[in-house]
């Protein structure tokens, strides 16, 4: 039987990225939260610059809950899914937040109103057949204070394009009006991004340092980014990273009302015969829990979001909690950010010490920036040029054809072009769609005997055209810096496990196609909020977490202004 | 891999005074450089007062016992890798990086589960030599051995659990690891994967101009684990002390 512990006001599964940061305004609010990690607490002296540990072995330190649920991925029903060698979620304080790039984009205007705005300006005939996008059921403008509010947080480094109208050049002049600019300037140049910059211009483009979690000077009691070239996968080892480990997570824990709970790994949500959320039962050190609560918050990945509502049947929930309209698991997609181009340039450039989030965007042909009439399809994507590079995947590089891959000709290409490549980072405007979907896995069970996720699921013909127009803009650009050979990788075809997942639990008013409302509440359980981008019904043509963190914070202060009748 | 698993090793300063290397070091956490260098002649003071910039050619090859590789499995495996990574007129290469000995460890801990593919691929890899007219794979020239290692590449060997091919591509990965990754793991020894690849090394962090192209900056010849910080040791050690010798 499970140990039952004091009641909490609000118990908040997963410290990582979204709950990190719900816990702030949750706490200043006078609430008392209880916070369920299934990692630990990792310090500056934990992020050695090691790539071996870092993007080989997946970071052995954390605790493993991950690495033994990885998901079954096939890529429709008639595929025998297999599993994957990892999960993209991470266990610790600080979540996927320790070791992202930390590139910390607000979503464009279009993102949101997507099936509006294309029947709109192109007719609704260009929807993609079987998607089953939807608008948001909120705006642009609706989320731009909590956007706002997250980027003063977690200190967000970068050039405003658009403030309350008035269009700077140093930024995205294509993002949606904000109400002030960013509170740290943007990361520095190198000689490789003023390169690819320069080559911008001439093709009349507008090159933009994008924003970053990420200091570019000293913020509150944090320094700026020495530059050391190990945030891919890595946390920051002078924590100028703006990680909710030390950002929100230590400023709510002042208040003395947020407890954290560490190795705590959640088997299930508890509801009552009125089909409320009562609480969670987790596992920590062998003995088993059960933490009463008034409200519950789900805020783990994207693919646990999802398994964790499936893995809580109850006779009022006999297919999951909140899922009798079986939405749990639908509109499931992951971004489409693969698909890359390769460059070799005739010299160094350069780029040992480069971080991936900085570097150059081009935002010309993302999402519905250029006029789509006559093309055949909709969205588009990020062109991202950035540095970064470290010497194991620098001796996997591609020999672009001119040498053989072992041997003594190898080792001189790579003697010669080790610093003379680039990889793209191209992120593509992604659709839900019939037939895309995440569900248990029938076989595969974890360590606990709990079947893990499954996900049937891959691109459609919009994103491969999206893949094939950017792929054409970048090898422009690229040529245009002087890059003599290029190399257009695959279209893609199976949506694998991906850091930038989304759906599972979409946001919707209509409860018969979302789980939660338009406030991030589950239109089944009344007092369970789901954050994360399991919320999001698309993606644009941006990295998720900013977008998820301020959904997070708007579903908690939702949450404070109507707490009588969502407690009940 | 810094200091507290090295074998004893005997080395040859080059003056006709040996030292062992455990000693050496040993006794610069207590005695200055200085002293130790009156002791030991001008070759050991160098090594102690450059610490990790000792060049490599100074340096004799350390006899390390393999944890969980035969002798004979290291000796093949060695000739093999060298073949993907070789030795020539361009510089060290797998063997000087001893790429063999990040394989043993991975085999003895992280990869364990591929402990055996390892022992039956090393075993096939005999018996298409013995048939090929070499008796053994260390027997052939280069050319032999390139041949059998295209053989292999394309899938044409029997003997393995998978493909051949399959096996290839994971000594090739395990290669290009054991040459470039962060020295603590038993390769890259004396930063001859880094130095290859034009690395300049880890390091705490770069200014503006350290990005610029054209630029060319010194190695900084550390393993992230010489650094303060990541030795997790909450007693800190005299920088002569930290991590001087990569490798051995």
């Amino acid at each position: 039987m499970a140990t039952e512990l004091p009641r909490t006001q609000v118990v908040v599964i997963g410290l990582g990225a979204v709950g990190g940061v719900a816990v702030l305004p949750l706490v200043n609010a006078g609430i008392r939260v209880t916070g369920l990690e299934a990692g630990s607490w990792l310090s500056t002296r934990d992020f050695a610059p090691d790539e071996l540990r870092n993007n080989i072995r997946d970071w052995p330190q954390s605790v493993g809950k991950a690495k033994q649920e990885i998901p079954t991925v096939r890529p429709d029903d008639s595929s025998v899914a297999t599993q994957g060698s990892g999960h993209p979620m991470m266990n610790a304080v600080g979540g996927t937040s320790l070791h992202y790039w930390a590139q910390s984009w607000r979503l464009n205007p279009w993102d949101f109103k997507v099936v509006s705005e294309t029947t709109r300006r192109y007719g609704v005939e260009r929807l993609p057949k079987d998607s089953t996008v939807e608008d948001w059921p909120l705006s642009y403008t609706d989320l731009e204070p909590f956007y706002d509010r997250v980027e003063h947080a977690v200190g967000v480094s970068g050039y405003a394009g658009n403030v309350k109208g008035t269009i700077l050049p140093q930024g995205n002049r294509f993002e949606g009006a904000r109400s002030r600019e960013y509170p740290m300037p943007g990361l520095r140049s190198s000689g490789f991004t003023d390169m690819m910059s320069d080559a911008a211009r001439k093709l009349g483009w507008h090159p933009f340092q994008a924003p970053a979690a990420i200091n570019s000077e000293v913020y509150g009691q944090r320094p700026g980014c020495f530059y050391h070239g190990f945030c891919d996968r890595g946390g920051c080892h002078v924590s100028a990273k703006g990680s909710t480990a030390v950002t929100t997570i230590p400023e709510a824990m002042k208040s003395g009302l947020l407890t954290v709970t560490t190795h705590a790994r959640v088997l299930r949500i508890d509801n009552d015969a009125n089909g409320r959320a009562t609480g969670v039962t987790y596992t920590r050190g062998g003995e088993t829990f059960f933490q009463p609560a008034d409200v519950v918050l789900l805020a783990s990945h994207t693919y646990e979001n999802s398994r964790l509502l499936l893995l809580s049947t109850s006779s009022e929930f006999p297919r999951g909690l909140a899922n009798n309209a079986e939405q749990v698991g639908k509109h499931y997609f992951s971004h489409h950010q693969g698909a890359p181009v390769l460059a070799l340039f005739p010299h160094n450039l350069n780029n040992w010490y480069g971080l991936p989030a900085q570097g150059v965007a081009i935002d010309e042909w993302a999402d519905d920036n250029f006029d789509h009439s006559s093309l055949d399809f909709i969205g588009g994507g990020n062109l991202w040029a950035h540095t970064d590079r470290k010497p194991i995947a620098a001796g996997k590089m591609s020999t672009f054809g001119k040498a053989p891959t072992w041997g003594k000709e190898w080792k001189a290409f790579l003697m010669k072009n080790a610093d003379r490549y680039n990889v793209s980072y191209i992120q593509k405007t992604t659709l839900p769609y019939e037939g895309n979907y995440l569900d248990l896995d029938p076989d595969v069970k974890d360590a606990l005997g709990l079947p893990v996720l499954r996900i049937t699921a891959r691109y459609r013909e919009n994103e491969l055209k999206i893949a094939a127009f950017t792929q054409d803009k970048m090898e422009e650009w690229y040529r245009a810096a002087g890059a003599t050979d290029i190399i257009r990788a695959g279209l893609g075809n199976t949506m694998g496990a991906s850091t930038h997942a989304y759906g599972g639990t979409r946001m919707g008013d209509r409860a018969s196609t979302n789980v939660v409302d338009r406030f991030g509440f589950a239109h089944e359980v009344p007092n369970l909020g789901i954050l994360g981008a399991s919320v999001m019904g698309t993606s644009g043509a941006r990295n998720p977490t900013l977008t998820a963190q301020a959904l997070a914070w708007r579903t908690v202060s939702h949450l404070l202004q109507h707490w009588q009748s969502i407690v009940g | 891999m810094t200091q507290n698993n090295k074998s004893s090793v005997t080395e040859n300063m080059g003056d006709g005074i040996s030292l062992s290397r455990r000693n050496l070091l040993k006794q610069a956490g207590c005695v200055s450089a200085t002293v130790l260098g009156v002791g030991a002649g001008g070759a050991a003071s160098t090594v102690l007062a450059q610490g990790t910039a000792s060049p490599r050619q100074e340096r004799i090859p350390v006899r390390e016992a393999f944890e969980t590789l035969t002798a004979r499995e290291s000796e093949i495996l060695d000739a093999l890798v060298s073949r993907i990574l070789p030795s020539d007129e361009n510089g060290p290469g797998a063997h000087e990086a001893r790429v063999v000995h990040y394989i043993d460890r991975i085999l003895a801990g992280p990869a364990g589960n591929l402990r055996e593919l390892y022992a039956s691929a090393i075993e096939a890899v005999e018996a298409y030599s013995g048939s090929h007219g070499g008796g053994s794979f260390t027997a052939l020239d280069e050319d032999g051995q390139d041949a059998v290692l295209v053989a292999m590449e394309a899938g044409d060997m029997e003997g393995f659990p998978g493909s051949s091919a399959a096996f290839f591509n994971l000594v090739r990965t395990h290669t290009i690891e054991g040459a470039f990754s962060d020295p603590y793991y038993g390769g890259n020894r004396d930063f001859i994967g880094w130095d290859l690849l034009g690395y300049p090394g880890v390091r705490m962090g770069s200014s503006p101009a350290d990005v610029q192209m054209g630029e060319d900056l010194p190695p900084s010849r550390q393993s992230a684990y010489d650094m303060a910080p990541y030795t997790k040791d909450p007693v800190s050690r005299p920088a002569a002390n930290g991590g001087a010798a990569h490798g051995d």
